[in-house]
C-alpha cells in the first residue's frame, strides 16, 4: 500500500509524489498540495478525521478521504535518527 | 456628480479584505445581496484625493479564478463579463504577509485577464515578528503593477492605497503568465475557432464548473462541444496551468520575499496544540459555548425589557394623545406593536454576532470546524453547522443568518431548516408555565421531575434538529461539489472596528430585511384580534356590562378582587390616628373604596376584552378549529392562543391572559387561572397531564415563529423553504402531540 498523507504521524513531513491526473480537487492544486512541496501534519481530530496540514506555508484541514489520495516520500524526521 | 472610478476588491479568505474595505468605506457601505442569489453583496464609496471618488465592490473571498462555489462564481463573472455595469476600471487584489506566495496565485489569473491590478500586501506590522523581508520595487517590475504595503491593523498604507487607486490609468495591464505554453497545440485550435476572443478568457469559461450567465455560455457553447478534450484531459491543462503559475511565482518570490526561518513561529503552534486538543480542545470549546448563551440569554434580559417598556408606553402615549378611532388603534396596538415585535430580537442578534465575529477574527472558528467536523458528518452536515446549530438555543433568527459561513449549499440549506428544532428562549415562558402546572413536583433520583422535563425537552429539541437533517439529506438532492478544505489562519487579535460593523451590519440587514414581512403579519393578526362581524362583537360593551349588573362579576374576577384587596390590607399597617409608620383607620377605609371601585373598574374592562377576543374573527377562527385540536386534548381557548402565538410563541401565555380576562402579566395570576379551568367534556381539569405534555410537544415541533419564517425566506431567497418548513414541522407537531395525548390519556 501506499504511503500517503493521512499515514503520517503528528509533526512528521514529507514530500508530494508525482501524481496521476486527476485525482485530487483542483482546489488542492492550487492552495499549493503541487507535487514535490513538502507536507507537515500538525494535527489529527477525534476519530483520525480530518486532519490539520502544512503544504508549502498554507495551514489547511481537510478530510482523511482527500488525504489518503496524497502519496507521498516521509521525511525523516532527525528525531527518529 | 463626476463619474466614479469602479473598484473591485478581490483576495483569499483571511486576507483582510475586509478590513481594507472598511478602511476604504468607513460607513459608507451598503450590503446586499446580488440579484436572484443569496450572495452577499457590499459596496461603498471612497474618497480618493483630488476630489476623485471611487466605488468599491468588495467581491467574495475566493483562492483563484476556478469557481466552486456560486460566491466565487460571482467573482469570476464580474471579472469576465465587461458589460456588466459592475465591471471593474481596476482591481485591487488583497494578499497577506504571510501567504503571499499562495495569494499571487490569484493575483497573476487576474492579472492575465488584462485589468488594470494593484498588489495590496497587508498585515506588513507581521514582518519583523515573522523576520520577512520583500523588495518593493523589483517585485513591482516582475510583477508589472503597483504595490501598497499597508497594515489595517496600524492603519498604515492607505494613502498610498488610494494614491495608487486614483492614478490607475498609470497601471499597465499586461499579462503576468503565458498559459498557451501548456497545450501550444489546444490553444492554437481555440484561437482558429474564435479569433476575436481573449484565449485566458475562453480557456476560463470552458474550465468553470459551475454555470455561467447565459450570455457568455452561450458564444461558447460551440467551442464547448468543438475545442473540448474530455474532462480528464481538461484537468490535466489546468493542472499544468497551476504548475505553471507556481514556477512564475516561485521564480519571482526567491530574488524579493525572504524569511528569516529562525523567527518565531511557535505562538500559532502551542495554542493550535491546546485549542485542537482531544480532551481541552473540547472543554474550551464547550466554556466559550457557555459563556456565549449565558451572554444571550442573560444579557439581552435587560435591554428587552426596556424595549419591551419603552413600545408599552408609546403605544399607551399614542392612545392618549391622539382623538380616538380605529386608526389610533392601529398605530397603538398594531404598527407599534409589530415595530416593537421587531426590536425586541435585536439585543440577542447583537450579542450572538459580536461572539462570532469575535470567534472568526480571532482565526478560533476554524479550530472549531476542525474540532466538530467528523462528528456532524453522519447527520449531512460539517463542522460549520455547529455554530448555527449551538446558536439556535438562543434564537433562531440570528442563527439562520449565522448559516452564511458554510459555503455548500445544501448543507447550508439543511442547518437553515432544522435550526428552529432547537429549544429557542421563546418557547421557555410556554414550557414553564406548563410544567409547573402539569409536571408533579417529585423527585428521582434527587433531580426533581420538573426541571428533568426541560432538560428532555432540551434534548428533544437537539434530536429533532440532528434526525430530520439525516432524513433531509437523503431527500434533498442538490448537487453540491465544494469540498471539505478549511484554511487555519493564524491567531490574531481582533479589529475593533470589523467587530463593530459585523454586528451593526447584521442587525440592520434584520431589521430591514425580515422587519417588513414580520410587521406585515402583525399588523394583519392585531386585525384579525381586534375586529369582527357578529353582534356579539359589536356590542360586547354593552353584552357584558348588562351581565354583569344582572348576574355580578365573573367567580374569577371576584376572587382577583379579593386577592388584590387582601394584599393591600396585609401591607398596610393601620393604627386609631395617622402616624409616621401607619395610616388611620378612616384613610383605610377610604382608600380601600377607591381600590375596590378602581379594580372593579379593571375587572368589567378584562371581562369585555375578553369576550371581545371570543366574537373576534381569530376568535372565530380559534373556535372553528376546535375539532382539529380537540384530539390534541384542547379547547377553542388553547386553539386561539394557538393562531395568535404563530406570530410568536411567547404570545401563547399574553393570549390565555386575555381569554381568562386575567388581565395581569403576573405569572401566578395566570397559572391559578389556568389551573381552575375546566374541560367541559371530561369535567376534568383542562391543563391535565396529557393535554399538558400534547402542548409540550405540540410547542416543542410546531415552526411558531413568523419571524423565523421571513428570515429563511430571506436567506434562502424564495418562499419555496419557509413553506416546507412550516408545514412539515406544523404536520409533524400535530402528529406527535395526537399521539402523546391519545396515549396517556
Amino acid at each position: 500500500m501506499a504511503i500517503t498523507v493521512a499515514h503520517l504521524k503528528k509533526g512528521q513531513k514529507g514530500i508530494i509524489k508525482e501524481f496521476e491526473k486527476d485525482i485530487l480537487p483542483i482546489k488542492l492544486l492550487e492552495l499549493g498540495c503541487l507535487p514535490g512541496n513538502q507536507i507537515e501534519l500538525l494535527q489529527v481530530a477525534p476519530l483520525k478525521d480530518p486532519i490539520y496540514i502544512n503544504v508549502n506555508g498554507s495551514h489547511i484541514a481537510i478530510r482523511r478521504s482527500v488525504a489518503l489520495q496524497i502519496e507521498l516520500e516521509i521525511l525523516d524526521d532527525v528525531s527518529t535518527l | 456628480m463626476s463619474k466614479q472610478i469602479k473598484v473591485a476588491l478581490i483576495g483569499n479568505p483571511n486576507t483582510g479584505k475586509t478590513s481594507v474595505f472598511n478602511q476604504l468605506t468607513g460607513l459608507n457601505q451598503k450590503v446586499g445581496n446580488y440579484p436572484g442569489i443569496t450572495v452577499e453583496k457590499k459596496e461603498g464609496v471612497c474618497k480618493l484625493p483630488r476630489g476623485v471618488k471611487a466605488h468599491i465592490l468588495d467581491l467574495p473571498g475566493t483562492y483563484s479564478l476556478n469557481t466552486t462555489s456560486l460566491d466565487e462564481s460571482v467573482a469570476v463573472e464580474l471579472l469576465l463579463n465587461k458589460n456588466d455595469k459592475d465591471h471593474p476600471d481596476v482591481a485591487i487584489v488583497i494578499s497577506d504577509v504571510e501567504n503571499l506566495k499562495r495569494n499571487l496565485f490569484l493575483f497573476t489569473q487576474i492579472k492575465d485577464l488584462k485589468i488594470p491590478t494593484i498588489l495590496v500586501i497587508n498585515m506588513s506590522d507581521r514582518m519583523s515578528r515573522k523576520g520577512i523581508s520583500i523588495d518593493i520595487p523589483v517585485l513591482e517590475e516582475k510583477l508589472q503593477t503597483k504595490i501598497a504595503l499597508i497594515s489595517t491593523r496600524k492603519g498604515t498604507g492607505i494613502d498610498r492605497l488610494k494614491e495608487l487607486i486614483a492614478d490607475f490609468r498609470s497601471l499597465p495591464s499586461s499579462p503576468n503568465v503565458d498559459i498557451t505554453t501548456i497545450s501550444k497545440d489546444y490553444f492554437e485550435r481555440l484561437k482558429n475557432a474564435f479569433p476575436k476572443e481573449d484565449l485566458y478568457k475562453l480557456w476560463l469559461v470552458i474550465t468553470q464548473d459551475v454555470n455561467f450567465m447565459p450570455i457568455e455560455k452561450q458564444s461558447l457553447k460551440n467551442a464547448a462541444t468543438f475545442a473540448v478534450k474530455s474532462k480528464s484531459e481538461l484537468k490535466r491543462l489546468q493542472q499544468k496551468e497551476t504548475i505553471l503559475r507556481y514556477q512564475f511565482i516561485n521564480g519571482i518570490l526567491k530574488e524579493t520575499y525572504k524569511v528569516d526561518s529562525n523567527a518565531a513561529k511557535g505562538f500559532r503552534a502551542t495554542l493550535d496544540r491546546i485549542l485542537t486538543h482531544k480532551v481541552f480542545g473540547y472543554l474550551i470549546f464547550f466554556a466559550i459555548l457557555l459563556t456565549i448563551f449565558q451572554a444571550i440569554f442573560d444579557w439581552s434580559t435587560y435591554p428587552q425589557d426596556l424595549i419591551d417598556e419603552l413600545f408599552a408606553s408609546a403605544s399607551e402615549w399614542v392612545k392618549s394623545t391622539l382623538p380616538e378611532g380605529a386608526f389610533t388603534n392601529l398605530i397603538a396596538e398594531g404598527i407599534l406593536a409589530g415595530i416593537g415585535g421587531i426590536v425586541i430580537f435585536i439585543p440577542q442578534i447583537a450579542f450572538l454576532f459580536l461572539f462570532i465575529s469575535l470567534l472568526e477574527e480571532s482565526g478560533y472558528m476554524s479550530r472549531v470546524v476542525f474540532l466538530m467536523d467528523r462528528l456532524m458528518r453522519p447527520f449531512g452536515l460539517s463542522g460549520k453547522s455547529v455554530v448555527p446549530l449551538i446558536s439556535g438555543t438562543a434564537c433562531a433568527i440570528p442563527a439562520v443568518m449565522a448559516t452564511r459561513t458554510i459555503e455548500n449549499w445544501k448543507e447550508r440549506l439543511i442547518t437553515i431548516l432544522v435550526v428552529p428544532f432547537t429549544t429557542c428562549s421563546a418557547r421557555l415562558p410556554i414550557y414553564l408555565i406548563i410544567i409547573a402546572l402539569v409536571i408533579p413536583e417529585g423527585r428521582f433520583l434527587g433531580l426533581g421531575y420538573q426541571p428533568l422535563t426541560l432538560m428532555l425537552l432540551y434534548l428533544i429539541g437537539f434530536g429533532a434538529a440532528v434526525l430530520s437533517a439525516m432524513l433531509l439529506n437523503k431527500i434533498l438532492k442538490i448537487k453540491s461539489r465544494t469540498f471539505f478544505v478549511v484554511e487555519m489562519p493564524s491567531y490574531k487579535m481582533p479589529l475593533f472596528k470589523n467587530v463593530v460593523y459585523t454586528v451593526w451590519e447584521k442587525t440592520k440587514s434584520f431589521v430591514f430585511g425580515a422587519g417588513k414581512i414580520i410587521l406585515a403579519i402583525s399588523i394583519v393578526l392585531w386585525f384579525l384580534g381586534s375586529n369582527g362581524y357578529s353582534e356579539d362583537f359589536k356590542n360586547a360593551e354593552s353584552i357584558v356590562k348588562q351581565r354583569i349588573e344582572k348576574e355580578g362579576l365573573s367567580q374569577y374576577s371576584l376572587g382577583y378582587m379579593e386577592r388584590k384587596l387582601n394584599e393591600y390590607k396585609n401591607s398596610t399597617p393601620v393604627s386609631v390616628i395617622d402616624t409616621e409608620r401607619a395610616i388611620s383607620l378612616k384613610a383605610m377605609q377610604d382608600s380601600l373604596a377607591i381600590i375596590t371601585l378602581d379594580l372593579e373598574q379593571r375587572a368589567i374592562e378584562q371581562e369585555i376584552a375578553s369576550h371581545k377576543l371570543e366574537h373576534s374573527y381569530i376568535g372565530q377562527m380559534g373556535k372553528a378549529i376546535e375539532p382539529v385540536v380537540r384530539p390534541l386534548g384542547y379547547d377553542w381557548k388553547i386553539g386561539i392562543a394557538l393562531l395568535t402565538s404563530f406570530a410568536a410563541r411567547e404570545v401563547f401565555v399574553g393570549t390565555l391572559a386575555t381569554i381568562y380576562s386575567v388581565g395581569s402579566d403576573e405569572e401566578e395570576t395566570i397559572k391559578t387561572r389556568m389551573a381552575a379551568e375546566v374541560n367541559p367534556r371530561t369535567k376534568k381539569p383542562l391543563f391535565n397531564l396529557a393535554s399538558g405534555i400534547s402542548l409540550l410537544l405540540f410547542y416543542a415541533f410546531a415552526m411558531q415563529c413568523m419571524s423565523t419564517l421571513a428570515i429563511v425566506k430571506r436567506e434562502t431567497n424564495s418562499w419555496k423553504w419557509p413553506m416546507v418548513q412550516l408545514l412539515f414541522m406544523s404536520v409533524f407537531a400535530y402528529i406527535v402531540a395526537l399521539i402523546a395525548y391519545q396515549f396517556i390519556k
